[in-house]
């Protein structure tokens, strides 16, 4: 396999209220058009992760080191500038609650477009264009409508779906899914799987997708790694990790999935 | 479209309970006062004389009415001191309370806002402590005091303007000059205020999820600030400007006094020491029309602003 396009090396953050690390050197590359799970309890520092490899952290309030790599250049210490050119550009990033990561008083086709804006020199007419085509990528019924409305207006999976297309409307080389699915619905939640792996197949972005839940892991991506307080205990092909899980902490996982009978397992 | 009518009418319902309230309580003061004013020359007969010229004999609901719509025609009946219409009276009055709250008002706007944006940048840093220490010296000057030391400072001894000597309306140039001193007197202690109030609106928005949003996309602070934070901190601060429309109002009454300006506060101040009610109540149905259709305006403009409000109080 040729180089990683995310390689993240013995990273590790701590932030200053508190006296554990949130990552404890974690090491996880993912591939060019790679679909990496990230998996464990809330709390075991998945999101900071994520939030590493965006450029998110709250620099001031918080000690971390190690590195962080996109297609060679370092991010973890970059300067905020060259940061900037990168965050929305080459990393797109989906949150977990649509309604709150969206700002509530813009319509639905500025915010899809605000990479573009930030990142391009497109006209007007040509960013319209281009918000379109995601928002119909992201099969979304009627994206003309769904332009001028209101996030408010949207259900939450729809929301999700815009949020969706505005990440991927440049075209990023990775995607990073902060549990993009878990504030929806079951059957929203198979759709939003379905479309990430259509997105996948279509346009090959790289994507690190986060979740408590084993079993929607599973269905999306081709490798899972498992995290507990702020350390990757088991990393693997994901059937591998699911049928002969090597640590008990990953065997606790599985057997938390929720099933069909129970609080049914998504589609 | 139906949100901005349901706002209009309950403007003009509570502007109609407002004005019968001081109608009501006016017409059983005013028929007493015209009564002291007959002093010891008050016998039965010259008391039923007054009443009938006063048309204190006629029914509540018809006397109510033709006041009412005198708002309209600009007769409200005359004033008992000056013998002049009411209306005539306070025609020019209106617009000079008028023009100098406008003018506060505009100061407070154009300062608060980019002061505001300032001190957000402090915030956490030692200059943030300094700020908060001035701030709540500049709220807790009276206007009063800062109009007698700015006609003190400006006027007695630096001769940019005469205190009392307002030119009048007509020399618009010269009436601004002029009231720009006073305006700064009533703006200092609510710039503060607003200053304040919008630092912590801009601090709470900073915090919200759309702001993070927005940052992994690669927007800069400023362009966070400038896209998607001031929208989100617009709707509570028109909302506070609105309210505070009613103690530009109390401030222009006492400014007035301080640097003799003939608007509707200094001729509230006069008729009621010389008890001439008429003037009195026609001048309270005013102010309050002024404060309540200030806060209707902030509600139209935060609809649109933000859309969802329509939908809250459906
Ligand atoms: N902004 C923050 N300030 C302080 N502690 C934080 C912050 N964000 C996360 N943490 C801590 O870091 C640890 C990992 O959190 P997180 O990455 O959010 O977990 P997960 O996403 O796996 O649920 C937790 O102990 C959490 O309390
Ligand atoms: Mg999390």
């Amino acid at each position: 396999m040729n180089a990683p396009l995310l390689t993240i090396a013995d990273l590790r953050v701590r932030f200053h209220n508190r006296d554990h690390d949130a990552v404890a050197g974690v090491s996880l590359s993912i591939g060019q058009g790679e679909i990496v799970g990230l998996v464990g309890e809330s709390g075991s520092g998945k999101t900071v992760t994520a939030m590493s490899v965006a450029g998110l952290l709250p620099r001031k309030r918080c000690d971390y080191s190690g590195t962080i790599l996109l297609d060679g250049v370092e991010l973890l210490h970059a300067d905020r500038r060259i940061l900037r050119g990168i965050q929305g550009r080459s990393i797109g990033v989906v949150f977990q609650d649509p309604l709150s990561c969206m700002d509530p008083l813009m319509k639905v086709g500025a915010q899809v477009e605000e990479t573009l804006l930030l990142h391009t020199d497109l006209s007007k007419a040509e960013r319209r264009q281009m918000a379109l085509e995601a928002l119909a990528a992201v099969e979304l019924p009627n994206p003309e409508r769904v332009y001028n409305s209101w996030p408010h207006e949207l259900s939450g999976g729809m929301r999700q779906r815009a949020c969706i297309a505005a990440a991927v409307v440049i075209r990023p080389a990775l995607l990073l899914l902060d549990e993009p699915t878990t504030a929806l619905d079951v059957t929203v939640q198979a759709q939003i799987l379905e479309l990430l792996k259509k997105l996948n197949r279509e346009s090959g972005i790289s994507m690190l997708f986060i979740s408590h839940n084993l079993g929607v892991v599973r269905k999306l991506c081709t490798r899972a790694a498992v995290m507990q307080n702020g350390v990757i205990v088991e990393e693997g092909d994901t059937e591998r990790v699911f049928r002969h899980p090597r640590h008990a902490y990953t065997r606790r996982l599985i057997d938390a999935i929720p099933t069909r009978d129970g609080r049914r397992e998504s589609a | 479209m139906k949100y901005a009518f349901r706002r209009l009418s309950a403007l003009l319902l509570t502007m109609l309970i407002v004005s019968l309230c001081t109608f009501a309580a006016f017409s059983g003061i005013s028929g007493s006062a015209a009564e002291a004013r007959l002093g010891t020359q008050a016998t039965p007969e010259r008391v039923a004389a007054l009443r009938e010229e006063l048309g204190l004999n006629r029914p509540f609901a018809v006397r109510y009415a033709e006041w009412l719509s005198g708002f309209a025609t600009g007769n409200l009946g005359d004033s008992l001191t000056y013998r002049q219409n009411v209306g005539e009276l306070l025609r020019d009055k209106v617009l000079v309370s008028l023009l100098l709250s406008g003018m506060s008002f505009a100061l407070i706007v154009l300062c608060s806002i980019p002061l505001s944006l300032l001190v957000v940048r402090w915030a956490g840093t030692s200059l943030d402590v300094a700020h908060t220490l001035w701030n709540q010296f500049c709220m807790s000057v009276p206007p009063f005091f800062t109009g007698l030391l700015l006609s003190w400072v400006f006027g007695v001894a630096l001769h940019w303007f005469t205190p009392g000597a307002f030119p009048g309306l007509s020399r618009t140039g010269e009436a601004l000059h002029f009231l720009l001193f006073p305006a700064v007197a009533i703006a200092i202690p609510r710039i503060a205020m607003t200053v304040r109030m919008l630092r912590g609106t801009l601090l709470r928005e900073l915090n919200r999820d759309y702001v993070r949003t927005a940052i992994s996309r690669g927007s800069d602070r400023n362009s966070v600030l400038r896209r998607h934070v001031l929208k989100n901190a617009l709707t509570p601060a028109v909302a506070f400007l609105a309210q505070m429309m009613a103690e530009i109002v109390a401030g222009v009454i006492v400014v007035e006094q301080v640097f003799g300006i003939p608007g509707l506060g200094r001729m509230l101040v006069v008729s009621i020491s010389n008890r001439d009610y008429p003037v009195v109540q026609a001048i309270v149905v005013i102010l309050a029309f002024w404060v309540v259709a200030s806060n209707t305006a902030a509600d139209l403009i935060n609809v649109r602003i933000d859309p969802r409000l329509a939908l809250r109080d459906e």
